[in-house]
């Protein structure tokens, strides 16, 4: 046991050497600023857009304004519905295109990876005209009697919450593919086979089966969705906005860096809450499959 | 009730696939008695594993019926079919303890938490593999998660038990032990199972009954013995066992049971004739290595005893006995001798000597169809293709 022991050690030390050069360029461009950005959220703010002198807790008073709950409010539940949309429908699009014999499934991939080859900003115009009050969505509705010739599908958060699902939904798809690709569809068929319903098998056997892409496609759509910015600006109206869009006008705007420092440690807070979640997860994980190998010598 | 109905437990009835153009099973017919341990036999592509999913309801048939105790399953979904299956990676749930492997099926069936506890403990008691309960099925060996196996099918006192190649995965001491133990279950638990192998000798040694099956189609039907010895095809005869076929022409009918046959290049010889063909017909002899004997002296010519001369080409020797190969004019005989004295106080037939090749004439068994193509299966007609048709196996 000994001399391996050793060995390992010296693998563990050439581990840390190969991790440094990314460890240190993570230090220096992402930890450091993101403290940096926090500490700004306690000084005060100057009229000409700089940063004072001295430590105040002025920006969080100003966050408690009744206008800002809401704010975070509407961010967190458009982001959590979103990326409930995304699953629920990401989950069957996933278990079909890991069925799929391999020739057609190229082609489904393409298809589904197609939107990234046009501009994110112009295809959220494309919905802004789209859902224009004189855009044939909008005319179509009325024409079915579906809507009422007064209402109005632009700049609101019904809006936002549609261009979210639509910009984030191959997100969801992707993870989810590729975990059921590696997914044993025999376990499927044991599952009917002692006694489960179609339901029951994809829900006790496929579903815990692909977990881990599970979890991923849910932290790549909620993250970037708490932080919109620019689906929100152009489709959501002002009584619609998100952190992102208040963020942005505390530095445009009002050139109030303080208060925008302060925005943005309330929305890394928020995203970091899933990170944690899934992180302690899968640590607990990795524990349970280090004593079951344990278990086997 | 008449006695046919009562025979037929489980019943596959003209069932039949085709995918494309082509019908994997074609017509099969077969029906297992309750309680026995019934093996469908055949190389891979015969056909055997499609129609074990149609048993199991995971492939509709194009034709036919199954029937389980008088019920026409044909459509039923498998969730809903009194039958379970132990497949051939096992298919456990990785995520699950073995424990709640187990208890699956009747979870799902909504049985009570007290009957499920108990009747896991049972199986757990069963498979003897309660002290691995709370592992997950990454944490046990290859016969462990076979045996976990078994206990969640067995588990939901299924009506038949379908084996899905179960021990193709394992080594072969495990295999060897891992079928005492499935031989061990069944006497317990008299659930009717049903074997399907590539490997006759699991089916010889587990099976009531066995069906070889070959390119769709149902060979012959019977018990392991009456498969071995009275092999109805050269397919069925090279499948199961090593063989020689002499092929030869109907000369003469010397007394009413046996008939002359004539072969081309080596003489006359005494069949059985248990198929009563007539003169001047065309019939293949199946010859087992082990019913032959080498002898360096001719035999008194008793009424019944074959003999024919030749010269040993090949010689393996395999402890308690020993394969010769023995060239008789265009034909290469395989002939396998067991050894029951010390050997190394006799003088052994060896390379190059004339001997004489005996057998009792109702030792070679009469085939009713013979294959040329059949001649690949066998280890013993040459040793060339013997390895080829050895690769064969390992490849499938």
């Amino acid at each position: 046991m000994m001399p391996i022991s050793g060995q390992e050690g010296r693998g563990r030390r050439g581990e840390w050497l190969l991790t440094l050069p990314s460890l240190v360029w993570l230090i220096v461009f992402f930890l450091v600023p993101t403290l940096l950005v926090m500490a700004i959220a306690f000084k005060p703010a100057e009229i000409n857009g700089g940063i004072g002198q001295g430590w105040t807790l002025e920006t969080w008073r100003r966050l408690l304004l009744p206008t800002y709950p809401a704010i975070i409010w509407r961010t967190i539940w458009l982001s959590f519905l979103c990326t409930v949309i995304c699953i629920v429908m990401a989950l069957p699009v996933g278990y079909w295109l890991a069925r799929l014999p391999s020739r057609w499934r190229t082609w489904a991939l393409m298809a589904i990876i197609l939107p990234f080859w046009t501009n994110f900003l112009i295809r959220i115009f494309a919905w802004k005209s789209l859902l224009h009050p004189e855009g044939w969505i909008k005319e179509g509705l009325v024409w079915l009697g579906l809507i009422e010739s007064q209402a109005n599908l632009l700049y609101n958060s019904g809006a936002i919450l549609l261009v979210l699902v639509y910009t984030y939904l191959p997100f969801a798809i992707l993870p989810i593919y590729a975990a059921a690709e590696k997914f044993d569809f025999g376990l499927m068929d044991a599952a009917r086979d002692l006694g489960a319903s179609r339901f029951l098998a994809f829900r006790r056997v496929f579903l815990p089966g692909i977990w881990r892409g599970l979890w991923t496609a849910v932290l790549v759509v909620l993250i970037p969705a708490f932080g919109s910015y620019a689906i929100p600006d152009l489709v959501g109206g002002p009584t619609s906005e998100m952190i992102g869009n208040k963020i942005a006008q505390r530095v445009f705007t009002e050139r109030n860096l303080p208060h925008a420092s302060g925005l943005s440690a309330v929305l890394a807070l928020i995203v970091l809450l899933p990170v944690l979640v899934s992180l302690v997860a899968r640590m607990k994980e990795e524990r349970a499959g280090a004593s079951r190998k344990e278990g086997r010598s | 009730m008449r006695g046919g109905e009562m025979d037929a437990y489980f019943c596959l009835d003209g069932v039949s696939k085709r995918y494309g153009g082509l019908a994997v099973v074609d017509a099969v017919t077969v029906e297992v008695r309750r309680g026995e341990v019934f093996s469908i036999l055949g190389p891979s592509g015969c056909g055997k594993t499609t129609l074990l999913r149609m048993a199991a309801g995971f492939a509709e048939p194009d034709g036919g019926r199954i029937v389980l105790e008088g019920e026409d399953i044909t459509r039923v979904p498998p969730n809903r079919r009194r039958i379970n299956t132990i497949f051939q990676n096992y298919a456990l749930f990785p995520h699950m303890t073995v424990w709640e492997n187990i208890a699956f099926g009747l979870k799902v069936a909504g049985k009570g938490r007290a009957e499920i506890a108990s009747s896991v403990e049972a199986m757990l008691e069963l498979i003897d593999l309660r002290e691995h309960a709370k592992k997950k099925p990454g944490a046990i060996s290859g016969g462990q998660k076979q045996r976990v196996a078994i206990a969640r099918a067995l588990v939901n006192r299924p009506a038949v038990l379908l084996l899905d190649e179960p021990l193709a995965a394992l080594d072969l001491k495990l295999r060897q032990r891992m079928l005492l133990e499935l031989d061990r279950i069944h006497d317990e638990v008299g659930t009717t199972f049903i074997y399907v192998t590539h490997d006759q000798s699991e089916a010889m040694s587990l099976s009531d009954r066995i069906a070889v099956m070959n390119e769709g189609r149902i060979e012959q039907v019977g018990s392991p013995v009456e498969i071995y010895e009275a092999p109805r095809s050269s397919f069925v005869a090279a499948f199961i066992g090593d063989t020689n076929f002499i092929c030869g022409e109907v000369s003469g009918f010397p007394d009413k049971d046996y008939c002359e046959l004539e072969v081309a290049g080596l003489g006359r010889f005494l069949a059985y004739n248990d198929k009563k063909v007539p003169r001047g017909e065309s019939v293949t002899l199946s010859l087992r290595p082990e019913k032959l004997f080498l002898e360096r002296e001719r035999g008194a010519r008793e009424g019944v005893m074959n003999e024919i001369r030749g010269r040993v080409e090949e010689i393996i020797y395999l402890g308690s006995q020993t394969r010769y190969w023995v060239r008789c004019g265009e034909y290469r005989l395989g002939v396998l001798m067991q050894h029951g004295r010390f050997l190394l106080d006799q003088r052994p037939v060896t390379w190059g000597e004339e001997v004489w090749v005996r057998w009792h004439a109702d030792d070679g068994y009469m085939l009713q169809s013979y294959t040329e193509a059949d001649e690949a299966l066998l280890t013993v007609s040459d040793v060339e293709s013997g390895e080829a048709a050895e690769e064969g196996h390992d490849a499938d």
